[in-house]
Parts: structure tokens; C-alpha cells; sequence
């Protein structure tokens, strides 16, 4: 059997999702035996210019450079994973959006603003067909080599689209609001294993919101524990900005 | 051959985190341009920080950057804690200071290995290296693993921890949790023993060029990571709070990060500049390790940035473990743990003031500076990065080295400056993100 060409690019990002693959182990060389990795920068010095099988893209979109960079891309590749929460919804790169681009450019580059052109930030789908997300910030590495197994083994591998508070009982945590502390686990998907809760933190809803979030019971929630909707809609806005130009659409 | 024309054009260099070139145009033996090109994407944090809770600080600066998370989470808790005039317990600080070792570890692993050790073997990546070196990949690989085990035992995970928050940690570890660690960490040094017999046979490129090495430095014994004055082998000490004196950012056309330059043209920080100004303060197995690879104060070769990474590396194992047999010995108070969201609550009070936290990060001294309102809110963000205090001085290295490589081919010039580059482990995403950016010749 042929391994597949596998790739990894990032955009604005920290880069920390592709770290992440560096962080299995030595799991990784049976990765590695499995797919052939035929070019990631961060890395590797190795460069590739034929087509890609499966391509992991990090980042978000946020220059016009890169707006052409990732069009190209697509056109090279059969399978294109949005990799990470920055490509899957936008991630901390949306909070940019909270500003008036002009504003923004002018702070950051003073009168050359010009020179320097930067467009809203655009999760990945936003500007090219993705044929599969990995939500996270960073992504959870169980669900990444469950994803790269079932795509071995050529099986559908659905995107969780329940919330994390399932998983979140199941790891017996003491809910959050029980404490007094508002937390996105009721509207935000699951996939994670409640990692940050099982670590005495918050869900900041870095993996988006489920499909169908009850936002109703939300608010019910927040008006049981008399916690103001100012703070969710404040903490929403850290990973899910960008989502909002979904929902124009 | 001193009337030739050499012509580099490294566009997107690998193996470093981030976009930069580089850029050397020799015109019949005369160096014409020497550049290093950083074209990262600003991604506007300092904007993105305006307007948000101090509490949520540490959370988004974590996202700068993957590899050294651990590092932006600590400089941000100092500013943000220094800020509103909170001072954190002993128990908290020492686990931040057992955080701080394992970010050093990781981050200087992966870069002593998967980044630099390529080109002293003469490979492309480690892909190569996986059928010639196998066993040297598989220690690679479980000595990045195990640095990321003892993280998710202490802050849920290496790369944007969880647990580390403004006040102390939310989870504070168990008995159990102290025990996991400790055998993680003493199963890492028949490795970090072969890592340093491996050390022994690779050969850096010779090259000196004395510069200015900027550190923290301390009165007492203990080898400065988290806290101290800000120091520097010309004889600068200077607080923290000094940081924009210590910096002196100025602006360049050709790169979109800011230049650094203090007592002369350019100066250095990161594990060479730590070891040149705090050798004698290293755990005696790190001391022997460097007398055994012949690493001295002070060494002016930047290429060595790489074995000095390698010194530090026993020294944080070595002190690690000391720190976690300490906290075994005095037991975890577990009423410290706080309870994330507090802020919400107005349990940890908040005051208007202006903070600055300046840490030893892999790369070297990583500064975060907020002011905050009243209600805690900030006004005002800054950071600036080891990296971006190191281009200019990357710059001076590449205009001594060009002249004196150009007997070699292009080829080998090219490979010269990239692991010149390279040796520095530069961030050059962290280094674009706080920038205002100029270009005067387009």
C-alpha cells in the first residue's frame, strides 16, 4: 500500500497544534510508518510540490498573502483538515475582530498602515472547503490519532457534537456553577475529555459551539445562579468571534 | 575569491518557530546586505489584551506561542500578580519554579534534537535520522515526552497549561501526583546521561564574536529563572521595571520585529547569556557536564547557544527533583487551591497600578508589562520577547561570519547562517506580535 502524503501549514497561530504531534512519543514513529510526512516547516527542512493526500492546516487567515496561499493549497490536496481551534473557528485571532480593521492597522503600524494589509480573521472554512475539523486549543492528542485511525482505515470518523458537560459528569468534576463560576461547557463540543475542568479550570469554549446549542437552558442556568449573560458573552467572544460571520451567512 | 558574488535567499526559514528570511547580498567580495527577515503575521495580542480581565491575561498570552506557553503563563501571572499588588505564597512559587524548569527542558530538547542536531548529522530533519539514528530519535522522542507527563501531572499539560493562574494553581498536586513526577523525572537521567556522551562527539562550527549577554542575575546561590535583577556581562544591574532602558527597542525597515540594543550594537539573551553570567550558581552535575564538553565563561561562540541549552537541561532536572522532594518533605497545603473565576467573584482584590514580570524563558528574558484599572480591566499591554532581543544581535553575528566563510560555496554559506539562526532557537512568531512595523523602501 501506498502511504499517504501527509502535510502540516500553519497560518497565524502558535503553532503549538502542530507541537503537539512532536509531543507522542515515541508513538510518533509508528505514526510515521503509516503515513508519509512529505513537508512541515517547523520541523523538517524537506519541501514537497506535488499533490497531498491529507493536508493539517493550523492558523487562521488574517492577510490577503494568505488568502491566496491557502486557495493554492486546496487545489493540491484531496483532504484538507482544519487543525486546531485558530483554523476550525477562528480561535484567540478572532478577538481582533472586536476592532474596526482600520483602527487596528493604524494602531499597530502607525502611517505605513499600508504597507501592512490585514483582513478580518477568517477561520479556514470561512475561505476554502475543509473536509474535516479538529477543534482545540490545543487539540486533544487522543482524538487526533483516533482521527488519523479511522482515516487509515478509510471509516467515518464524526466531529463530537455533544456538549462537554457529558463528558464532564463522566469524569465526576464538581460542577462549576455549583461553585459560583460561570463556565462554556454546557454550550461548547465535547472531544476534549473536559480537560481544562478536570484541571480545577474553566471550559472557555476554545472547541466551538455544538451544532445546536441550548441556549435557552443556558440562560436558565445563568439566571439559577444569578451570574450576569455579560460574562458568557464575554468569554464566548475569546474563541468563538469568528463564528459570528457564520451565522450572517 | 575576495572579488566574488555571493547571493543567499532563505526564504521561509525551517525548523524554527515562525516566518523569517534570510537575506545576504555579497557584490565582488563587499558584504552589501545582511539581513534577517522576519514576515510573521502580526496576530494584534497586545490590541486583543485592551479591555479584558487581568484574570484572563495569562490565558490568552499563553496562545503567543505553542513551545514556550509555560514561559508566557509565567511572565504574564508576575505582571498581572505585580500589577495589582498580590503576593504569591512559597508553596506556589516553588511550583512555579518546577514549571519554569520543565518549560526549560522541553523547549531545549526539542530544539537540541529535533532542531539542531539534523545539521550537525547532515541530515535534512529527523525523518532521516529515524533509519540512521534510531535509537538517538526514540531518546529524543521520550525525553519530549516525559517533560510533557510531568506537565500534565502539574498544570494539565505543556502546551497552554491550565492550572497556572493569576493567585496560584487551580489543582495543586496530590502525594501521588508528587510521587508520578518525581519517578518521571529520575527516569529521564540514564538519557540525559547519553544526551550529554552525545553532546561530546557533535562539533559546532567554530566562530567568536564577543557581544553584550543580558541575564538575570541575583544576590543569593540559586541560578535565576524566575525572579532577580536584569544583568549584563558589561556590568549593567538594573530592576525589572526597567525593562524599556534594558531594551531600547528601535525599529528597522526590513524586519517586522523591533531591534534591541543596551550598552553596545546589539547584546544577547537565552541560555548562553544565563551561563555566561551564572555558571558558578549551576547544580555541580551541570558544572562537571559543561568541564566534561569544555563550556566556559565566557564563551562568545553563539553556536554553543546549543550546549549551553544542554547544561541547563541537568541543571533543571537536577533542581526539579530537589523542589519536588522539598514540597514532599513540607507536604502540599491544599487550601491554596484556587478557585478559577474568582475575579468573578472579587475574592482576590484588584487595584489600579502597572506591572512587570521578567522570567527566564528557553529563549531568554520574556517580559510582559500591564497596566491595569481599578476594576482590574487593562488599559495598556506589552511584551517583549527574547527573540526579538536577539535579532539585532543575530545580525551583527551574520555580518562578522559572511566575510569569513566566503572561501566555501553557496551552499555551505547558506547552511552556516541557518544554524547560526537557528542556534539562537528562535521564536519568531512571539517576536512579530508586538510590533509596529515600518517599511521605508517600498
Amino acid at each position: 500500500m501506498n502511504k499517504p502524503k501527509v502535510s502540516f501549514f500553519d497560518f497565524a497561530c502558535c503553532e503549538g497544534c502542530q507541537l503537539q504531534i512532536a509531543n507522542m512519543g515515541e508513538l510518533l514513529l509508528d505514526v510515521l510508518g503509516a503515513i508519509d510526512v512529505v513537508e512541515f516547516r517547523e520541523v523538517m527542512s524537506e519541501k514537497w510540490v506535488g499533490e497531498f493526500d491529507v493536508v493539517f492546516v493550523e492558523g487562521s487567515i488574517t492577510t490577503p498573502q494568505a488568502i491566496e496561499h491557502i486557495k493554492r493549497l486546496r487545489a493540491r490536496t484531496k483532504t484538507l483538515v482544519a487543525y486546531g481551534s485558530c483554523a476550525a473557528i477562528g480561535g484567540v485571532n478572532g478577538m481582533k475582530n472586536n476592532y474596526k480593521l482600520e483602527d487596528i492597522r493604524k494602531s499597530v503600524y502607525g502611517k505605513d498602515a499600508n504597507f501592512f494589509p490585514t483582513v478580518e480573521t477568517k477561520a479556514i472554512h470561512q475561505v476554502v472547503k475543509v473536509d474535516y475539523v479538529i477543534p482545540g486549543c490545543p487539540v486533544y492528542l487522543p482524538e487526533v490519532v483516533a482521527v488519523l485511525k479511522a482515516f487509515l482505515a478509510g471509516l467515518p470518523r464524526p466531529v463530537p457534537d455533544n456538549a462537554v458537560c457529558v463528558e464532564c459528569k463522566l469524569n465526576e468534576n464538581i460542577c462549576l456553577y455549583e461553585r459560583g463560576v460561570a463556565c462554556l461547557g454546557p454550550i461548547t463540543r465535547a472531544g476534549c475529555n473536559s480537560w481544562c475542568i478536570n484541571h480545577g479550570n474553566i471550559c472557555y469554549g476554545c472547541r466551538g459551539l455544538v451544532s445546536n446549542p441550548n441556549t435557552k437552558g443556558a440562560k436558565d442556568i445563568l439566571e439559577k445562579y444569578s451570574l450576569s449573560v455579560d460574562l458568557i458573552a464575554n468569554k464566548m467572544n475569546m474563541y468563538n468571534k469568528c463564528g459570528e460571520n457564520d451565522n450572517r451567512e | 575569491m575576495s572579488k566574488r558574488n555571493v547571493m543567499v535567499n532563505v526564504e521561509y526559514l525551517t525548523r524554527v518557530e515562525g516566518h523569517g528570511n534570510i537575506v545576504v547580498n555579497v557584490k565582488e567580495g563587499k558584504l552589501e546586505t545582511c539581513q534577517l527577515q522576519i514576515v510573521e503575521a502580526p496576530r494584534f495580542f497586545e490590541g486583543m489584551l485592551q479591555g479584558r480581565s487581568i484574570f484572563e491575561a495569562q490565558h490568552i498570552t499563553s496562545r503567543i506561542c505553542g513551545i514556550c506557553a509555560c514561559g508566557h503563563t509565567l511572565a504574564s501571572i508576575q505582571a498581572a500578580e505585580d500589577a495589582i499588588g498580590f503576593i504569591p505564597s512559597e508553596q506556589t512559587i516553588k511550583l512555579r519554579k518546577l514549571l519554569l524548569h520543565l518549560e526549560n527542558l522541553d523547549s531545549h530538547i526539542l530544539h537540541i534534537y529535533l532542531l539542531v542536531a539534523p545539521d550537525l548529522l547532515g541530515v535534512k530533519s529527523f525523518v532521516p535520522l529515524i533509519n540512521s539514528h534510531n535509537t538517538v530519535v526514540r531518546r529524543a522522542l521520550r525525553m519530549k515526552k516525559t517533560c510533557n507527563d510531568v506537565c500534565d501531572v502539574l498544570v494539565g499539560r505543556h502546551v497552554h497549561p491550565i492550572s497556572s493562574i493569576v493567585g496560584g494553581f487551580t489543582k495543586l498536586p496530590t502525594e501521588k501526583a508528587l510521587d508520578d513526577m518525581l519517578h518521571l523525572l529520575n527516569g529521564l537521567k540514564p538519557d540525559m546521561d547519553a544526551t550529554v556522551g552525545l553532546a561530546a562527539t557533535l562539533k559546532f562550527p567554530a566562530f567568536a564574536r564577543d557581544t553584550e549577554y543580558v541575564a538575570l542575575v541575583s544576590d543569593n546561590n540559586e541560578y535565576p529563572m524566575l525572579m532577580g535583577d536584569v544583568g549584563s556581562t558589561d556590568g549593567i544591574r538594573k530592576n525589572k521595571k526597567e525593562y524599556k532602558v534594558l531594551t531600547n527597542e528601535f525599529v528597522v525597515p526590513h524586519s517586522s520585529a523591533k531591534h534591541c540594543k543596551l550598552s553596545r550594537d546589539s547584546f544577547a539573551v537565552g541560555a548562553l547569556a544565563r551561563f555566561n553570567l551564572n555558571a558558578d550558581k549551576l547544580h555541580p552535575k551541570a558544572k562537571a557536564a559543561a568541564q566534561a564538553i569544555g563550556l566556559k565563561p565566557k564563551c562568545i561562540n553563539p553556536y554553543l547557544n546549543t550546549a549551553a541549552q544542554l547544561i541547563e537541561c541537568i541543571h533543571s532536572l537536577e533542581d526539579s527533583i530537589a523542589i519536588i522532594e522539598t514540597l514532599k518533605q513540607t507536604g502540599i497545603n491544599h487550601d491554596e487551591a484556587i478557585v478559577v473565576g474568582l475575579n468573578e467573584n472579587k475574592m482576590i482584590p484588584v487595584k489600579a497600578g502597572s506591572g512587570v514580570g521578567a522570567v527566564e524563558v528557553p529563549r531568554g528574558i520574556l517580559y510582559h508589562n500591564y497596566e491595569v484599572d481599578d476594576k482590574g480591566i487593562i488599559a495598556k499591554a506589552n511584551c517583549i520577547i527574547p527573540t526579538g532581543q536577539n535579532i539585532n544581535n543575530m545580525e551583527h553575528d551574520m555580518k562578522k561570519l559572511v566575510p569569513e566563510i566566503l572561501n566555501k560555496t553557496d551552499e555551505e554559506i547558506t547552511l552556516a547562517l541557518e544554524m547560526l539562526i537557528r542556534a539562537y532557537d528562535p521564536c519568531l512568531s512571539c517576536s512579530a506580535h508586538f510590533l509596529d512595523v515600518k517599511f521605508v523602501n517600498r
